[in-house]
């Protein structure tokens, strides 16, 4: 055998997969559906037998993308050839994607990860739809690592398949390949632990198949090509022969075993079988002289600084390097004036033309977020330097593409996601002028009026902010503007814009899905020949929402009375006791240090566009290196924060006896808290859930709380002077994650000591996010209760103001920005669940429940309204 | 999971097909067009907001001595199977007669019959006789868009088509169907979804529900509607371990030879071919002769090809009592033993050896 595709080896393609692929992922964020089947286009006519399809990603709809993509892709009979591996990391996702393949497809994957009895399920559902599944390698207790927790792994999986009557020879097992040669002992013989686990499962479970992931093998080596190469056709070499024969893998990362360099394939060899003691040493020694590609680099570190000025410009704005930029523009400036040049041109010249570079690599997936915002600093620090010699020459400014306004509307207080995106369009050459935070619609018009501007940009968080917006683009028609106005935040979206935004306004209304699309949007909007198509098919699109929708209105909604009936039938006998500790409690300072280790970092990399799960996205083969390299920056600036103490943790809890009267829960105190309940239709026996069906009628308690990190001002105040956009929002993100991991740590002090109805608990930071506890912590205008008109109630009940120093905003939001609050149920069966739509019988019954006009109602409640 | 109590009827049908090759019955709408019905024979008293010609299906409730005669013809013809008048009674096919919420009565009208006969037949001469309860593959498909600019557009989705294939397959059984049989599949996925319905329709009924399953070509070069081979397909469907597999309609036999050669060699279950009498000529009418039909399905039965033979479109009981002479006497079909290999599909086969 001269390569590592031997006959038997199965050819899975891996392109059409968001996690994988950058390219694809950008594709299908941006809907662009027509080219994400080209890609499985080539992937099959380039050789792969089996697409895997992969959506998971944390800002797309995955089911929705799953289906969409495969409906697609059945519509193309040489891509529908070959047979689909329907790849995701939940079970709704593939259910989803194996009601849309007909043929036989591939599961990827299900495990015992949550016990036997979802891994049976899962697998028992598999047969009905006829498909052959991916088995992982995990059980209850985690990841097999070692050859004896692998083999006992997959062996224990078989022997439970066989009692359910699965097919053998559709199981395919994958026993999870980890890195070696990191340095660590007991990693050194994971390359050995997986090919010898294969020949023994093999002889032990008759008929299956083996599958893995190569690019974790290589790991430690990231960046240098040549050796990952190598180490993956060694690999192959030795674990096809074992049993492996289907492997995820880009066939461009796999080299001809027989051409690869003797000392080299000796060396790799020497690793992935653990040869020795220093066959890792000696790997890593070797592996220096193939660093082809990262020594060029390095020399290229150092010889950047040897280039002419205006090549070093544009370097470091690519590069993101900072450390140089004010001298070089300085020589920059005075070489163009020695020639007679103005000190605009050092804008219009080396620094756009460098930001344009940015702007390519980043549209076209090469380039991430954190990268850009870094570039965006260099920036603006030569900005900043030029601007007092622009001033003192007395000339406009650069000719911009465009002058964008942009705003948090009134209320609202949250601007990660605002700041982002301007920093990306003005890498892109936009002027924006950037109003903040809590801004009404008089300053938002008024700004545009002055400034002539081009565009409105609006952005929020909280669902009040949605009718806002409604108002800014009404005033905005009542003021004749024509200008198009641009809506974004996590809580819009294109269903909303559609149905409230677009009819409000006669100028154009676009829904800005994410700030990588902000710039796409703009230089169409700014173009002389594109605007008018794009406004006409943006308004199309619109219409066909409104249309669909018009159709479904009202529909599926179940009276209030027979939704009542159908309550969640709690079972009171299990109630949690009275707490050991009632009352309210003020924590005025609790430790930063302690609540770093409950950090959730998933989201904070989602807050940076980065798609993947911590911890595994520092190894993402597109991100990975980006995510990284965030993620040093922000322990970094987590340290300082600790030690230099630059932020508070404040918090206040209670708990308060009380009893549920219909879908109201009463406080002992006389207090009424009604909550909302949930009216669509339910099927297969599931409850219309409202909250207070946890809590007994015949007595009860509730408890509430608010977190708040204090403290974040000076220090923002510190890089906005420094035009250091970079360090502004990572402190934010951390702040939120700071205020996230407070509500987790308190949740779980308050379910083991201070109401103590799970004093033995003991759970892990895994299991406390993925929230493996007894008892819920809804907050209002969260789903379950998404009235956010109950937060000023909840906030008197616990004084939130004087005790923790958190205060509310008209559209109650709370300052300080990263802070979080909620109810506290304790009941065992308590559940979170999402009321969404509800009819107009409640929305009355509830604005006389609440004593408040039912067109007050109607405004909190908008969201939830047909 | 409940534990399910085996069908017996699958017993009984694999010990019947190990000593003979089984004869299944021919068309019913050719044969229902002889009767030259009126639009008030197939209404009836039922009161149903449009016309009812052509609802071939609702006799059973209108005039079931018309399904009642059929039947008798094809077992004295010397049918083993009887399949249920019921290739529409779903409720996506019987909107367009304004009858859907006859669905239920329909189906189990229509199997009570077949089965209240197919006993008689039994009790007469002591062998047995089954009642497939025919599903056909309704007028939607979930693989294919309506509209060719909307390529990703389905009028239907999976949920609501196995609920109405479920609904049909419960009023089915209820009425005494042995089998299920979904048959002329065009689109895959859709016979995928009437899988699901009966594997659902086990669970509520706590037993087993065998499945027959029967597709038809739309070219020649051997693929349904979905595109799929007939190798696909198989991959596609052997999940519902069917205890029959094969194909319909299409066309004459003599187009559907080199497909049934293929099914024969890679299907380890009962292979049932029941084909169209030919072409139809410029008239639309199928003029192939009984023993000529008879002859050309002979020839699978000499080749050991086949398990089970009947006729679609254009069949008469002459044609089937051709086919029982022809083939009684010879060896039936043996099963083939096949690798434990991993079957997968796209619109072709794939497999990976152990």
């Amino acid at each position: 055998m001269t390569t590592p595709s031997s006959s038997r080896f199965v050819n899975v393609g891996e392109r059409t997969n968001v996690t994988g692929s950058a390219a694809f992922k950008k594709l299908i964020l941006a809907g662009d559906y027509a080219k994400a089947v080209e890609v499985a286009r080539q992937q099959v006519e380039n050789g792969a037998q089996v697409v895997d399809v992969n959506m998971d990603e944390g800002l797309l709809d995955a089911v929705h993308a799953m289906t969409t993509f495969l409906k697609l892709l059945a519509a193309e009979p040489d891509i529908a050839r070959v047979p689909v591996m329907i790849d995701s990391s939940k079970w709704e996702v593939i259910e989803a994607g194996l009601k849309c393949v007909s043929g036989k497809p591939i599961v990827n994957s299900i495990s015992m990860k949550e016990g036997e009895e979802p891994f049976l399920a899962h697998a028992r559902k598999c047969m009905d739809y006829g498909a052959a599944v991916v088995v992982m390698a995990f059980d209850e207790k985690g990841q097999a690592d070692t050859q004896q927790r692998k083999v006992e792994i997959c062996e224990r999986a078989y022997k439970l398949l066989m009692t359910i009557g699965f097919p053998p020879e559709d199981i395919i097992f994958d026993p999870n390949v980890f890195a070696v040669a990191t340095g660590i002992e007991e990693h050194n013989n994971y390359g050995v632990d997986f090919i010898e686990a294969v020949k023994e499962i093999r002889q032990r479970c008759p008929h299956v198949h083996f599958s893995g992931g190569l690019s974790n093998l290589s790991f430690s080596f990231r960046g240098n090509e040549p050796v990952r190469r190598a180490m993956h056709s060694v690999f192959l070499y030795y674990a096809i022969p074992a049993g492996l024969d289907m492997a995820i893998v880009n066939a461009g990362q796999l080299d001809v075993y027989d051409t690869i360099d003797p000392a080299l394939r000796q060396a790799c060899e020497d690793v992935i079988l653990n040869k020795d003691d220093g066959a890792t040493e000696r790997l890593i020694t070797l592996a220096e002289s193939f660093k082809g590609k990262d020594a060029a680099q390095e020399k290229a570190a150092e010889e950047w600084r040897g280039w002419p000025v205006i090549k070093r410009l544009e370097h470091a704005l690519v590069k993101g390097i900072d450390l140089h930029v004010v001298d070089d523009t300085e020589l920059a400036r005075q070489e163009i004036a020695a020639r007679g040049g103005r000190p605009i041109e050092v804008i219009e010249g080396p620094l756009m033309a460098g930001m344009n570079v940015v702007g390519d690599l980043f549209g076209s997936g090469k380039m991430f977020l954190p990268q850009v915002v870094k570039s965006a600093r260099v920036m603006k620090k030569a900005v900043a330097h030029l601007i007092p010699f622009i001033e003192a020459e007395k000339e406009a400014g650069a000719k911009a593409k465009g002058r964008i306004v942009m705003a948090t509307v009134k209320g609202d207080v949250h601007d990660i996601g605002k700041n982002i995106v301007g920093v990306v369009l003005q890498c892109n050459g936009y002027e924006v002028i950037d109003l903040g935070v809590m801004v009404p619609w008089s300053t938002i018009i008024d700004t545009a009026k002055k400034e002539d501007v081009d565009i409105i940009g609006l952005s929020g968080l909280i669902t009040p902010s949605l009718d806002e917006m409604v108002t800014v683009a009404e005033e905005m028609q009542r003021a004749e503007m024509t200008i198009p106005l641009l809506i974004g935040g996590a809580t819009t979206s294109k269903v909303h814009t559609a149905l409230r935004i677009d009819p409000a306004y006669e100028g154009p209304v676009i829904h800005v899905l994410d700030a990588s699309r902000a710039v796409g949007v703009a230089s169409q909007l700014l173009s002389d020949t594109q605007a008018e198509p794009f406004i006409k098919a943006t308004a199309a699109e619109y219409e066909a929402v409104r249309d669909a929708r018009a159709g479904k209105e009202g529909s599926g909604l179940l009276p209030l009375a027979e939704a009542r009936a159908n309550a969640f039938p709690a079972d009171f006998a299990q109630k949690a006791p009275p707490p050991v500790q009632p009352g309210l409690h003020v924590f005025e300072d609790w430790s930063l240090a302690d609540l770093i280790e409950t950090f959730d970092w998933t989201p904070f990399f989602r807050a940076w566009e980065l798609a993947g799960t911590y911890p595994s996205i520092l190894k993402d083969a597109v991100v990975g290196e980006s995510a990284t390299a965030l993620y040093e920056d922000a322990r970094a600036m987590l340290a300082t924060i600790v030690s230099e103490k630059w932020l508070t943790a404040k918090a206040v809890c209670a708990f308060w006896p009380c009893h549920a009267e219909g879908d109201d829960i009463r406080l002992e105190d006389g207090t009424l808290l009604p909550f909302l309940r949930q009216q669509f239709k339910k099927s297969r026996g599931r409850a219309n859930f409202c909250l207070t069906d946890f809590i007994d009628p015949a007595g009860d308690w509730l408890g509430g709380f608010a977190v708040g990190i204090h403290g974040i001002e000076p220090h923002l105040a510190r890089f906005k002077a420094a035009h250091d956009d970079y360090n502004d929002i990572l402190l934010k993100a951390l702040a939120d994650r700071f205020a996230e991991a407070f509500a987790e740590r308190l949740h779980q002090h308050v379910r083991t000591t201070l109401w103590g109805y799970a004093e033995g608990e003991q759970l892990t930071n895994e299991a406390l996010i993925r929230e493996q506890y007894r008892g819920i912590r809804p907050a209002p205008g969260y789903p379950a209760c998404p009235d956010h008109s109950l937060k000023p109630v909840l906030f008197d009940l616990l004084k939130a103001s004087d005790n923790a120093g958190i205060t509310l905003t008209e559209s109650q939001a709370m300052l300080p920005t990263s802070a979080v609050s909620g109810f506290y149920f304790a009941h065992p069966e308590s559940q979170y669940f999402g009321v969404a739509r509800i009819g107009r019988d409640q929305v009355e019954d509830y604005a006389a429940r609440r004593g408040v006009d039912l067109a007050v109602a109607e405004r909190w409640l908008r969201p939830n309204l047909d | 999971m409940t534990d399910l109590t085996p069908s017996k009827a699958r017993t009984n049908l694999f010990a019947e097909a190990a000593q003979r090759i089984l004869i299944t019955d021919g068309a019913f709408g050719t044969e229902i067009q002889g009767w030259k019905l009126s639009e008030a024979d197939y209404a009836g008293s039922l009161g149903l907001a449009r016309d009812q010609k052509g609802n071939n299906d609702i006799l059973a409730l209108t005039k079931p001595e018309v399904p009642e005669t059929i039947h008798r013809a094809y077992f004295e013809a010397g049918a083993d199977i009887a399949e249920t008048n019921t290739f529409s009674a779903n409720r996506i096919s019987q909107a367009d007669y304004a009858a859907e919420h006859l669905v239920r009565e329909i189906n189990l009208e229509s199997a009570k019959l077949a089965r209240r006969i197919a006993d008689e037949y039994a009790a007469k001469d002591g062998r047995p006789r089954f009642v497939a309860g025919a599903i056909g593959p309704t007028n939607k498909t979930l693989s294919l868009s309506p509209d060719v600019n909307d390529p990703g557009f389905r009028e239907i989705d999976w949920d609501t088509l196995v609920e109405v294939y479920k609904e049909q397959a419960a009023a089915l059984v209820e009425g005494g169907a042995d089998f299920i049989l979904i048959e002329t599949v065009f689109d895959t996925l859709n016979a995928k979804a009437g899988v699901m319905a009966v594997r659902q329709l086990e669970q509520e009924i706590g037993r087993e529900v065998p499945i027959m399953l029967s597709m038809t070509l739309t070219d020649l070069s051997g693929r349904n509607l979905s595109g799929h081979t007939v190798e696909a397909f198989w991959h596609a469907v052997r999940h519902a371990k069917p205890i029959t597999i094969g194909l319909n309609c299409s066309f004459g036999a003599t187009q559907l030879r080199p497909h049934v050669k293929v099914l024969s060699e890679i299907a380890d279950t009962l292979i049932m071919v029941y084909p169209n009498a030919g072409l139809p000529n410029e008239l639309g009418e199928y003029d192939e002769l009984p023993d000529t039909t008879a002859g050309l399905v002979g020839e699978w039965a000499q080749a050991g090809q086949v398990n089970i033979l009947g006729g679609c479109c254009g069949s008469t009981p002459a044609h089937i009592a051709a086919m029982a002479k022809f083939v009684a006497g010879l060896n039936p079909r043996k099963l083939p033993v096949l690798e434990p290999i991993t079957r997968l599909a796209g619109l072709e086969p794939f497999t990976m050896a152990a």
